[in-house]
């Protein structure tokens, strides 16, 4: 008796593919009580199958089984073109049958690529892994970020999760877009939005498969989703270190709070690294590399939107006052004062 | 043996089995769908344009409604459209804008900034609800972000009309003031819409971006200057 209820799974198996189709993307709230429905019957499913289908099983099977009919149906079609174009046509039914069967494949490629492009939002399940994190969980990474350990004989732990380092890269671009506004930064051919969102991603991206780059060369224990994770929390002395400084211009507060925070934030992916990576020379090359592009980086961004302090003071100095009264307009009082007593050490730092 | 065998073709056992002729072999075999849909209902082909127009209105100004008295209803997710959404960021940008072009330094928001910081923003929410693990459909999400957009929006007109008026230390009070509280608004609203469909020990995951991503409008709505 077992061949019926078989039969039967198949059956159901048929219709959730059919109806898997219809959570599409756009899908209205009545699509949703459509697909609740749909559900009952996988649940029976999986009593009677020990495969252990899931939806993705579902989606993927549907597809091949539609692939292989579109396959099987071309052949077909084209076994009796040549049937009948070979018998009654010669020639010019040739060339008819080369022009169809070109426009068919364009055709073919066309549609493969978009509904790979569409099933790329249906793949989003491959990222979940990477975000399954609890609240509690991200606000003790972001303080053990800050927190060096001094273990180094045995290699670290490092979490592979992805949305701390997003989130704190999204954090950034604010607070950079921020900098880039109070400071009146003037971008020729770009947008701000765009500069800012290309530096932090371009950093965070970049800089971490550079490094993985020099681990794998050095042969270092890490991964790139460890690596991207690693960097990608270290960010959150620097956004720190910005937000302040952004909004109070004092120099020596900057200076106080690079070497303090992103000094911690640093020294905890060297140790890190460190502790995943085997002799002297790789230590020091790898290590040495990261800390320096990550400082350097803290070090650009925080000066790099302060290019009004020059513009000030080339007008304070030259007898040029129209621009100094176009950029005063938003400066804050610390600013001047601050420039105008030790302009040596502005000079000495651009 | 027998076993594997019949696992190795599953449908070969079919043949053997014998129905007797009076049992029919044919059903239907798609899911049951419930009752059909509201649109077979009634036909809007031969019904007044002005009518079609005006029922579209009225489910956008609904929505409007629905933003400015939050209440945990789907009605905003049911229906989601994107004609609200469209029409607060176009308004957004322009108001935004208006000051900026006559300069000529680009330091002021520029139209296409506005529109990608809303939609862009918008999307990177709704993708990152989704890898949390939320139930809602892509659209309807970026219906409700776009929705509660509103609040600041009508801060923008506020800050407008006040800047009109004169600009000192007061007036910039006030406008810190209206923004703010749009700005709380806007998430508070965004929140009791979006926070059902997610799961419960995840929320602050998912309200930690439609928190930003607000606070950036909200901010540029603020050091807006004419």
């Amino acid at each position: 008796d077992s061949t019926p209820r078989r039969a039967a799974a198949a059956a159901g198996k048929m219709s959730s593919g059919s109806g898997s189709r219809n959570t599409e993307p756009w899908g209205s709230f009545d699509d949703n009580l459509i697909q609740g429905g749909g559900s009952a019957v996988i649940d029976m499913e999986n009593m009677d199958d020990t495969s252990g289908s899931s939806f993705e099983d579902m989606g993927e099977m549907h597809q091949r089984m539609k692939e292989e009919e579109e396959v099987a149906a071309e052949a077909a079609a084209t076994e009796d073109d040549v049937a009948d174009d070979g018998e009654f046509l010669g020639m010019k039914g040739l060339k008819g049958q080369l022009g169809r069967q070109v426009a068919d494949e364009v055709w073919q490629a066309g549609k493969r690529q978009a509904s790979k492009a569409f099933n790329l939002y249906a793949n989003i399940d491959i990222l979940r892994p990477y975000f399954d994190v609890e609240p509690v969980q991200v606000r003790n990474r972001l303080i053990e970020s800050l927190i060096p350990v001094r273990m180094i004989n045995f290699p670290q732990k490092i979490a592979g999760e992805l949305y701390g380092p997003l989130m704190l890269v999204f954090t950034l671009v604010a607070i950079l877009l921020h900098g880039m506004k109070t400071s009146g930064t003037v971008i020729r051919e770009g947008t701000l939005m765009g500069t800012a969102i290309g530096t932090c991603f371009g950093y965070w991206l970049g800089v971490s498969a550079f490094i993985y780059f020099l681990a794998y060369l050095v042969n270092a224990q890490i991964t790139m989703l460890q690596m991207l994770s690693l960097l990608g929390y270290g960010l959150f002395g620097p956004c720190i270190v910005l937000l302040v400084t952004y909004n109070i211009h004092f120099h020596f507060l900057f200076y106080g709070l690079w070497l303090l925070l992103g000094g911690l934030s640093t020294l905890r992916m060297v140790a890190a690294l460190l502790s995943r990576t085997v002799g002297q020379t790789p230590r020091l090359l790898l290590c040495g590399t990261m800390a320096l592009l990550h400082m350097l980086f803290l070090l650009y961004l925080h000066f790099n939107y302060h290019t009004i302090v020059e513009g000030l003071l080339d007008s304070l100095e030259g007898h040029n006052m129209a621009p100094m009264q176009r950029v005063a307009r938003d400066v804050p009082e610390v600013t001047l004062n601050a420039t105008a007593r030790n302009p040596g050490m502005l000079l000495s730092t651009h | 043996m027998a076993a594997s065998e019949e696992a190795s073709r599953p449908f070969a056992g079919l043949s053997d089995v014998s129905i007797s002729e009076d049992i029919p072999v044919e059903g239907d075999i798609s899911v049951p769908v419930g009752p059909s849909r509201r649109d077979d209902e009634f036909s809007t082909l031969d019904e007044p344009v002005k009518d079609t127009i005006m029922r579209d209105l009225r489910a956008v100004g609904n929505k409007f409604i629905h933003v400015l008295y939050p209440k945990r209803s789907s009605a905003l997710l049911r229906d989601w459209d994107l004609w609200g959404p469209l029409l607060l960021c176009v308004t957004l940008a322009l108001l935004l804008q208006g000051g900026a072009a006559d300069h000529e330094d680009q330091g002021g928001p520029q139209f296409a900034e506005v529109f990608v910081i809303v939609w862009f923003g918008s999307i990177i929410i709704t993708l990152n609800s989704k890898l949390l693990g939320g139930t809602i459909s892509f659209f309807q999400s970026l219906c409700v972000l776009g929705y509660c957009i509103m609040p600041l929006t009508v801060a923008m007109v506020v800050c407008r009309i006040v800047l009109l008026v004169s600009s000192g230390g007061i007036i910039f009070a006030v406008r810190l003031v209206v923004v703010m509280a749009s700005f709380g608004w806007s998430t508070f609203a965004s929140t009791a819409f979006l926070a059902d469909s997610q799961p419960p020990n995840r929320k602050a995951l998912v309200v930690y971006p439609v928190f930003l991503f607000y606070f950036v409008i909200a901010w540029m709505v603020l050091t807006y200057s004419p």
